[in-house]
């Protein structure tokens, strides 16, 4: 028996860390992740090999020769933010681009805030927006699947975006999906035009599950997004199914999922009570569904949450929890 | 399942209740015990006995130094050897009576027998005397003087006497020990707080990680025909036997901030105040004795011991085989809210309920890293309180905000540093945070006061 | 187009000048006469804005100093006689020069002479430490070691030595403003006068322990054994609770008391040469002896 410790209470603590629950994460993305290789082959890899370790050289050398500070690597945060940026561009994206991407989210969304826990916007779709706006034909090319071992690449429009381009023609929603042959099953599990991470619904919403299963996230924000925006979709839809996209095409195309699921529940970025939660999940599904349905972008779930995050700390300090015994 | 339990936060550690197999078993006289005077919250006792004098076991040592205050009485019989300053387990000098022990004389009031003594007397008021004199004091942690919380100040009602059976930290045993090897004499106690208290409804609340001592207890009211004491099953949470939190699992009660929990007409004792009270009033018995959970992953053996109040600590380690290499903390009482122990030399007092020994690796602190602001503190907090926020605001030395936050509500029980999972001191923080606006807070009541007594003449 | 750029510049002249009006307006009619004094005072002040005056900064000892009868109760710890001087002279008051402080931190305990009995895991700030522990050491009155002096400093005049565990003050950089006073937990600190040319004698040791269980948890502990008291010819140590203090008024530095401590808890700054502690012990031995014929005469 050396020394005793002394030190306040308590003296015991939960096995979680940061770095579980970052790995956690890694975990829940790793499904989405073997898909969109089965499905886009070893490109998709290396790209997401080049995103993870620009990112986190990136935070190294800023916490190491810029900050001065012990290195923060080992939390792992930089590798779940690589990888959701890797998923959120289209497979054949060249690598400096993404290399940009990672610059963009870990040096100016993340490091320049103070770093993990300090950021106001989450860093991959600052990244993604960044890389969108900037390069937006390496961003909106999309080749249909290529497969592992599948033939060559087509080049085509993501659904959401074929139907922008068939409505701005004059066609009606349903002969855009007949000439397009989407349809919902194949929707749900693959096969369409996008970026990695709008391949497989079902794979994100796994990951979705043992996230919640495991208590890292709570389901809220998730759900509340998800209602939002079939809500919203379903009344257009009701009203005008020639001009308006139906409930269940909204919620499975353009990264709604991955948005959803794993970049609006970032813990830096999202409110931490139940309602506040709820909330921020309203906003991002009605911004969504307007940009969509209005705006002149295809896609806007990144904008909607980059612009909910916004309003985190405002939902903090409305949303409280009530407190034990007062009123 | 059972569905009672406090409505926020809350956290699930592993129980670990490992010593939960072994029996009490009485710990042989120590050579020497120190009765520390200052063992119950409120004033310290005063001593009434000196140097040289011969005692016997429950004798009075030391009387109320106040009306929040309590009897102290010999453990031991034997020889005042000194009365001074001596180190308690956290270092700081307390007054001790220092006993040597002679024999094991008790004092002949004492009913030493081991019949039960069903007959509770009448005089509800000779009962809070006996409780009084027996030096009775809460034995869940508080060590607050049970006969104060006994005699509820006028205009406020009691409606249920709740007896806390949950031991929800990790590890202890001995209130469940005593739940199965004294249930009779706990429900006797019982029955006689639920007389005193107004013939009110009782409830025994036992977390259902401890089945047996769930069936015992409601085989024992039925045995002894008792009306009104109920025994409650609750789920396996922390911090359920927090006074506030047991209330609001058991009457759905909300005890509002600052307030007593008779505010919402509840009296909350814990088990092994219920079978102090029984032999403080059946017996004749003051409390020289409690029963420790000696325990640790780290022992070879486990052991629920009898011992004599004022034992040192490194007696009660030796009877068990000293402390083991890989002990790096001993802890007194549980994991979330006990005391690390600074030296062993240490006697214990009423209150001690347990010595924990953790190794490094249980209980060694993860280095701070930043707030990845995951709200999981927030979660936990079985008060609604924000800890990360109080955390930010005790570094900042902002009272008006800290009150405003209500840090006065934080009852420490750890579960916002237990659930942080980037290591933050949290709970280090706000516990000085809190004793700064407590001590603002009462700065100007007595301001107040002083100015409603200038108004007046 | 040269239309448009004409508009655009009359409106925002326009705009302008409306604008500006109104801010000289509002400041016209919102502006509080306050005594010019203030400024001036203010302006003297070292502007640290620390508080060692026991004000919120120097603009609210400004504001008190004007309006106090005298300058009794204000002192500058920071800017100290000088500033005091200057302060006087505006306000036209006459101002009393105050002996320069410095704080004393009151242990010597340093890792060598009082070893670490735990070790402590808990956040690293001394009063955390204090709520709940009597420290780490067996001394229960000592320096605690966290830097909660040394965060409270903001003139970089304290500093953790690595070697003894204690804090160690920057003559050159303390003014004296007390603000590691009140951050330690344990009150060791003390703010003495700073003596002629900065020599000054302290008991560096506050244990209020008997002498056993000090000198057990600390060799260097005072341990109240009286002998500096009975040594003193100037009546300037004072034996309370088995700690002594000197009393930096009435002590004549004459180091007696140093040489004959037996735990070595008094300590002597800035003496040009170091204590010869056998000379001394001589000298004093002589002087008892003298002292005690002329009894017996």
């Amino acid at each position: 028996m050396g020394k005793l410790i002394i030190s306040p209470s308590p003296h015991i603590h939960s096995k979680d860390s940061t770095r579980s629950l970052m790995l956690d994460v890694v975990i829940a993305l790793l499904p989405a992740v073997l898909v969109s290789f089965v499905f886009y082959g070893w490109r998709e890899i290396l790209l997401m090999a080049v995103s993870i370790a620009s990112c986190l050289l990136l935070e190294w050398s800023i916490t190491r020769y810029l900050l001065k500070k012990p290195s923060t690597i080992g939390d792992l945060s930089a590798v779940v933010t690589g990888i959701l940026l890797a998923l959120n561009v289209p497979y054949t994206t060249p690598w400096w681009v993404l290399v940009i991407g990672a610059v963009v989210a870990m040096g100016i969304a993340k490091m320049t805030f103070g770093g993990l826990g300090q950021n106001i916007w989450n860093p991959a779709l600052v990244g993604r927006v960044f890389l969108l706006v900037s390069f937006p034909t390496y961003m909106t090319t999309w080749s249909q699947p290529q497969g592992l071992f599948g033939a060559d690449a087509v080049t085509g429009p993501t659904p959401l975006g074929a139907v922008q381009e068939g409505l701005m023609s004059g066609a009606s929603v349903q002969d855009i999906m007949a000439t397009q042959g989407y349809d919902y099953a194949t929707l749900l599990y693959a096969n369409i035009g996008g970026s990695a991470g709008e391949l497989c619904a079902l794979a994100l919403l796994a990951g979705f599950v043992y996230l919640c299963c495991r208590r890292v996230i709570k389901p809220w924000i998730t759900l509340s997004i998800f209602a939002t925006v079939a809500l919203t979709a379903l009344i257009f839809w009701g009203i005008n199914p020639d001009r308006f996209t139906g409930p269940v095409f909204n919620l499975l195309t353009g990264g709604l999922v991955l948005g959803a699921c794993f970049m609006a529940t970032d813990y830096v970025t999202s409110p931490m009570s139940v309602w506040g939660g709820v909330i921020f999940g309203v906003g991002i599904g009605l911004l969504t569904m307007m940009i969509r349905y209005f705006g002149s972008y295809p896609e806007g779930v990144s904008f909607a949450i980059l612009i909910m995050n916004s309003f985190v700390p405002l939902l903090n300090m409305a949303f409280k929890q009530k407190k034990f015994g007062r009123k | 399942m059972s569905k009672h339990t406090f409505s926020i936060g809350g956290v699930h550690p592993h129980d670990n209740k490992i010593s939960r197999d072994c029996p009490i078993r009485p710990l042989p006289l120590p050579p020497t015990v120190y009765l520390a005077m200052s063992q119950h919250i409120g004033a310290p006792a005063k001593p009434v006995v000196a140097v040289g004098d011969k005692v016997n076991v429950g004798q009075v040592v030391a009387e109320p130094g106040g009306f929040v205050s309590a009897f102290i009485h010999s453990s031991v019989s034997g020889t005042v050897k000194s009365i001074g300053p001596r180190k308690d387990l956290a270092g700081n000098p307390v007054t001790c009576v220092e006993i040597a022990v002679e024999g094991d004389e008790w004092d002949e009031s004492i009913d030493r027998s081991e019949d039960l003594v069903t007959a509770i007397p009448s005089d509800n008021k000779a009962i809070i005397e006996k409780i009084r004199l027996g030096g009775v004091v809460g034995l869940g942690g508080a060590t607050f003087p049970t006969h104060v919380k006994l005699m509820p100040p006028p205009g406020s009602k009691c409606e249920r006497v709740i007896i806390n059976g949950c031991e929800c930290e990790p590890y202890l045993t001995s209130d469940f020990r005593t739940l199965l090897e004294k249930g009779e004499q706990v429900v006797v106690g019982a029955a006689i707080l639920r007389q005193v208290m107004g013939n009110v409804p009782c409830t025994i609340a036992i977390e259902e990680n401890k089945p047996e001592a769930i069936v015992h207890i409601r085989e024992v009211i039925a045995k002894l025909g008792y009306e009104g004491i109920e025994v409650m099953s609750m789920k396996m949470r922390y911090p359920q036997g927090g006074e506030k939190q047991l209330i609001d699992a058991v009457m759905g009660r909300q005890v509002g901030s600052g307030a007593l929990p008779i505010s919402v007409g509840a009296v909350v004792q814990n088990v092994a105040t219920a079978l102090a009270v029984y032999d403080a009033v059946q017996k004749n018995k003051p409390i020289i004795d409690n029963s420790v959970t000696v325990t640790g992953g780290c022992l070879p053996e486990q052991a629920n011991l009898l011992v004599r109040v004022g034992t040192p600590l490194q007696m009660i380690l030796d009877a068990v085989g000293g402390v083991p290499e890989s002990a790096a903390k001993i802890i007194s009482g549980g994991p979330m809210m006990g005391k690390a122990v600074v030296n062993l030399e240490a006697a214990t007092v009423k209150g001690t309920g347990a010595l924990l020994l953790l190794t490094e690796a249980e209980t060694r602190r993860g280095s701070a890293s930043a707030c990845i602001r995951c709200g999981k503190c927030a979660d936990a907090c079985p008060m609604g309180l924000e800890p990360f926020l109080l955390n930010r605001l005790c570094k900042a030395g902002d009272l008006e905000a800290l009150e405003a936050n209500a840090i006065q509500d934080c009852i420490e029980c750890g579960c916002c540093l237990y659930s942080c999972p980037a290591n933050i001191p949290l709970l280090d923080n706000i516990r000085l945070g809190k004793g700064a606006v407590l001590g603002a807070i009462r700065a100007r009541a007595v301001a107040a006061k002083a100015a409603a007594e200038a108004a007046k003449q | 187009m040269t239309s448009i750029i004409i508009w655009t510049i009359a409106i925002i002249t326009v705009l302008g000048v409306v604008l500006a009006l109104v801010l000289y307006l509002v400041a016209k009619k919102f502006k509080v006469e306050e005594d010019p004094r203030i400024d001036e005072v203010e302006k003297a002040m070292p502007g640290a804005n620390c508080g060692g005056c026991g004000y919120a900064g120097c603009r609210a000892f400004a504001e008190s100093a004007v309006k106090a009868p005298n300058l009794d109760s204000h002192f500058c710890p920071v800017g100290g006689n000088d500033t005091m001087a200057r302060v006087a002279a505006i306000l036209g008051y006459e101002v009393k020069a105050k002996a320069p402080q410095i704080a004393v931190v009151r242990c010597n305990g340093s890792c060598a002479v009082r070893p670490k009995t735990n070790e402590y895991d808990g956040y690293p700030s001394c009063k955390v430490k204090a709520t709940l522990y009597s420290g780490d050491t067996g001394c229960s009155f000592g320096c605690l070691g966290c830097g909660d002096c040394v965060a409270a400093c903001q003139f970089g005049a304290l500093s953790m030595d690595p070697e003894t565990g204690l804090p160690v003050v920057d003559e050159a950089k303390c003014t004296a403003c007390g603000a590691c006073v009140k951050a330690c937990p344990k009150l060791l600190i003390e703010l003495r006068p700073k003596g002629p040319r900065g020599m000054r004698e302290a008991v560096l040791c506050v244990n209020k322990d008997k002498g056993p269980v000090a000198k057990k948890a600390c060799a260097s502990a005072c341990i109240g054994c009286g002998i500096c008291v009975k040594t003193c010819t100037h009546e300037a140590i004072i034996l309370e609770n088995n700690v002594a203090y000197i009393d930096p008024l009435k002590c004549k530095l004459c180091r007696e008391c140093e040489a004959m401590c037996p735990t070595g808890s008094i300590h002597g700054v800035n003496f040009p040469k170091p204590l010869d502690k056998d000379a001394v012990k001589e000298r004093i031995k002589i002087r008892q002896q003298k002292e005690k014929e002329a009894a017996h005469v």
